[in-house]
C-alpha cells in the first residue's frame, strides 16, 4: 500500500466570469520515504493540487471530484475537524515565504510550541523542550527560540519553517517552492536537511517548484504539470534521460546544465493558457513546436510508456509526425 | 558569445572602477548610541578594482550580503561611495555634478529585479516609459515622444507598442512587465547598464527570453551591462566575465567559462559545488559551506572566508590574501591559489 496515492483530483476555483479550471484528474502516488517532485511553470496549478491534499485553499476553490488515500485512509471529503488534525499531524506544509508564514509578532519558538500542544497535547515544558530539540535538529542554535522571524536571515527562516513543519512527525510533508527565494549555498544547505530529514524519519516529501533541477537531485519521482494536468511522470532518471513530452523537454532546455556548452538556455514561447477558457484539445498546442490539427481537436490520452513512466502527448502514439 | 581577447579592457575601457568603497553607518540602538564611542560600520562594499570594456557583459556573482547590489548602485551614484574612483568613458564619476550627472545617467541605467515594485502601478505603460524622456526634457512634441516610446517598446521585444501604451502593469504577465522596466531603460538609448538580477523573479521558461533580448541588445547597441547575480549558472549563461564577490570584495575572476569549469577561489568552488544539475550527484562531490555570510559589520581577520573556508590554514586567520593575476586575465584573492 501506498503511503498517499491521489486518483483523478480535480479543483475549480469560482470566478464571476465561470470556474478556473486550476487542477484537472490529478493522479500521484508516494512511497513511504520518497520524493515526488511536482514540477511547472507558474500557473501550472502545482501548488493547487497540493493544497487540495488538505483543502487549504481559498473560499472559492472547490475539490470537485477525486480520491485522497492516506495510509490507505480516504480523506477526500473529509469533515473540517479531521483535517485538522490531519494537518502538520500527518500531512504539513513548508511555504514559500517564511516571513509570510510566519506570525511577525511572536517568537518563532512559541509558535512551534503553539502547534505541539495542540496535535501532540505535551505539556507547555515538554514543548519548549521538543522545540528547543527541533532547533538543533534544523542546525539553529537552540538560544534562539525566543527571537522574532526578524530577527532570522532568509535561510534561517525557511529552517524554521522546517523545523515547523516536522514537529509533530508527519507522514507527508510538501514543500511549496521551499528553496526559491534563497541563494544557491543556502539552497543546497535546505535541500540537504530536507533529504536528511525525510530519511530518518521516513517521511514522504512533496517538492513543488518551477526549477527542474532541484528535483533533479532530490527526488526519486517527479510529475510534470502544464495547465492544470499532469502532462508526464515517472522516475526523475528516466524523465531527465528521456524526456517524452514537448513541455518536458522544453523545461529541461530553459534551464543552464553548467556540464554541457555555454550557450543560453531555450525559452518557452508564449504564455501558459488562462484556464477559465482552457485550450481545447491538449492544453500545450498554442505553444508547442510540433501541434498538428489533431493536438488542437482531441486530448491526447495518457500512455504507458516504461515501468513506471507515463507521458500524454499525440507523437507518443504515433498520431503526430515529430 | 565575444572572444575574450577584445575585452581585454585596455584604453577604450567604459568602465574603470578603482579600490570602490562604500561604507554606511550602522544603525545603532539607543544603547549602543549613547555609551558606545563609535558608531559601527557596515563595509558593504570594500575595495574592489575592476574594467569593463566597451559591449562586455561583466557578472557579479555573489550571495546576499556580498556587497553586489551596493557595488552595481555606487557605479551609477545611486549611492555615493565613499572611498575609491570610477571612470566613466574616461571621465571620473565621481565628481559630476548637477547637468553632468544627469547625462550620465541618461547613459548609464539600471534594471531592477522586481518588476512588481519597480513599476508604478497606477501609471500606464506609455507614462512609464516616457517618464525618463520628460524627466530629462527630451523630445518637445507629443508625436516625437509616443514615437520614442514605441521604438523602446519594440526593442524590448514588446509587439504591437501603440496597443500597450493604455495598459496598467497589472495588465502584463511577468515576463512582459520586466520587458517594460527594460523599455524604460532602453528609452534614453544608454551605453551602459546595471542589472541586478533582471530575472531572478521570473520563471525559468520565461528567464531565457529575457536574457536572450538583453544579449541581443547588446550586439544590436553595443550596451555593455553589470548584470548583477546570486546565481552563478546564470551568470555563466550570459556573461563575458564573472567577478565573484564575498562579504564586500572580489575574491576571483575570469572569463566565464573558467570561473564555472576551473574555478580557483575555494568559496567559488564550493559555490559552483551545488549549482543543480540535472542528474543526481554524489554528496562528496560537492562542497557544502557551514552557515551564512557574516555580517559586514564584523568583518573577520585575515582572509575574510577563512571562518567557513573548508581549506584554511593558520597564515588565512591573519594574513590578508592579496587579489593577484594567476594567469593572464584571471584574479584570485587566496594565499593557496596559483
Amino acid at each position: 500500500m501506498k503511503l498517499l496515492e491521489v486518483t483523478n483530483l480535480t479543483t475549480y476555483y469560482k470566478l464571476r466570469e465561470g470556474d478556473v479550471r486550476a487542477c484537472e484528474n490529478i493522479s500521484l502516488a508516494l512511497g513511504r520515504g520518497e520524493a515526488l517532485g511536482l514540477v511547472g511553470e507558474s500557473a501550472s496549478g502545482k501548488t493547487t493540487a497540493a493544497l487540495s491534499l488538505v483543502k487549504l485553499l481559498p473560499d472559492n476553490a472547490s475539490v470537485k471530484s477525486g480520491s485522497i488515500k492516506l495510509d490507505g485512509r480516504e480523506i477526500a471529503g473529509a469533515p473540517e475537524e479531521e483535517l485538522r488534525r490531519i494537518r502538520w499531524k500527518e500531512i504539513s506544509i513548508i511555504f514559500q515565504g517564511a516571513m509570510n508564514a510566519l506570525n511577525p509578532v511572536r517568537s518563532v519558538g512559541e509558535q512551534i510550541v503553539e502547534a505541539l500542544k495542540i496535535h501532540e497535547q505535551v505539556t507547555e515544558k515538554e514543548a519548549w523542550r521538543q522545540t528547543r530539540a527541533l532547533f538543533e535538529k534544523v542546525e539553529i542554535d537552540p538560544k534562539r527560540v525566543k527571537e522574532y522571524p526578524h530577527e532570522f536571515s532568509g535561510g534561517m527562516r525557511q529552517r524554521v519553517m522546517i523545523a515547523m513543519a516536522v514537529a509533530c512527525n508527519p507522514k507527508v510533508v510538501i514543500g511549496d517552492e521551499p528553496t526559491t527565494a534563497l541563494d544557491v549555498m543556502v539552497q543546497a544547505q535546505v535541500l540537504q536537511l530536507l533529504e536528511q530529514l525525510r530519511r530518518e524519519r521516513e517521511m514522504g516529501l512533496i517538492l513543488i517548484t518551477h526549477d527542474l533541477s532541484v528535483v533533479g537531485e532530490t527526488c526519486d519521482q517527479v510529475a510534470v504539470m502544464y495547465a492544470g494536468k499532469i502532462v508526464e511522470s515517472g522516475p526523475t532518471e528516466t524523465v531527465f534521460g528521456k524526456p517524452a513530452h514537448p513541455y518536458t523537454r522544453a523545461l529541461i532546455a530553459a534551464f543552464p546544465d553548467i556540464e554541457g556548452k555555454r550557450s543560453l538556455a531555450v525559452s518557452i514561447p508564449g504564455n501558459p493558457p488562462n484556464l477559465l477558457y482552457p485550450p481545447t484539445g491538449c492544453r500545450f498546442h498554442e505553444r508547442c513546436a510540433y501541434a498538428a490539427k489533431v493536438c488542437r481537436e482531441e486530448e491526447p490520452l495518457m500512455l504507458h510508456l516504461a515501468e513506471k513512466h507515463i507521458s500524454a502527448c499525440h507523437i507518443l502514439n504515433g498520431r503526430v509526425k515529430h | 558569445m565575444k572572444n575574450l581577447a577584445a575585452i581585454d579592457a585596455g584604453p577604450e575601457s567604459l568602465l574603470m572602477i578603482k579600490d570602490l568603497e562604500v561604507h554606511f553607518a550602522a544603525r545603532a540602538g539607543l544603547l549602543t548610541a549613547l555609551f558606545s564611542k563609535a558608531p559601527a560600520v557596515v563595509r558593504a562594499v570594500d575595495g574592489i578594482s575592476l574594467t569593463m570594456a566597451q559591449g562586455e557583459i561583466l557578472c557579479l556573482a555573489g550571495e546576499s550580503g556580498s556587497g553586489k547590489t551596493t557595488a552595481g548602485k555606487a557605479v551609477l551614484r545611486l549611492v555615493e561611495p565613499t572611498g575609491g574612483e570610477v571612470y566613466f568613458a574616461g571621465e571620473d564619476v565621481r565628481s559630476f555634478r548637477q547637468a553632468r550627472l544627469r547625462a550620465f545617467r541618461q547613459q548609464a541605467q539600471i534594471i531592477f529585479q522586481d518588476p512588481y515594485e519597480s513599476l508604478n502601478p497606477r501609471q500606464t505603460v506609455f507614462a512609464a516609459v516616457a517618464e525618463p524622456l520628460e524627466v530629462n526634457g527630451i523630445c518637445r512634441s507629443l508625436a516625437e515622444k509616443e514615437e520614442r516610446v514605441a521604438e523602446a517598446l519594440q526593442d524590448a521585444g514588446l509587439s504591437n507598442p501603440r496597443e500597450l501604451f493604455i495598459r496598467y502593469p497589472h495588465e502584463l504577465s511577468g515576463g512582459q512587465r520586466q520587458r517594460l522596466a527594460i523599455a524604460s531603460a532602453l528609452v534614453l538609448k544608454p551605453r551602459f547598464i546595471v542589472a541586478d538580477e533582471p530575472v531572478s523573479m521570473l520563471d525559468l521558461s520565461i528567464r531565457a527570453g529575457i536574457l536572450k533580448l538583453m544579449v541581443d541588445l547588446r550586439e544590436a547597441k553595443t550596451i555593455s551591462y553589470l548584470f548583477i547575480t546570486h546565481d552563478l549558472s546564470l551568470a555563466w549563461q550570459v556573461s563575458d566575465r564573472i567577478a565573484v564577490m564575498y562579504l564586500g570584495k572580489v575574491v576571483e575572476l575570469g572569463s566565464a567559462d573558467q570561473v564555472i569549469k576551473t574555478p580557483l577561489h575555494p568559496y567559488t568552488r564550493a559555490l559552483v559545488s551545488v549549482i543543480p544539475v540535472p542528474r543526481r550527484r554524489d554528496a562528496r562531490e560537492k562542497t557544502l559551506l557551514k552557515g551564512e555570510t557574516p555580517d559586514p559589520v564584523n568583518i573577520p581577520s585575515g582572509c575574510r572566508f577563512q571562518p567557513r573556508c573548508p581549506r584554511v590554514q593558520p597564515r588565512c586567520r591573519t594574513e590578508v590574501p592579496p587579489y593577484i593575476e594567476i594567469e593572464r586575465g584571471r584574479y584570485a584573492a587566496c594565499h593557496y591559489v596559483g
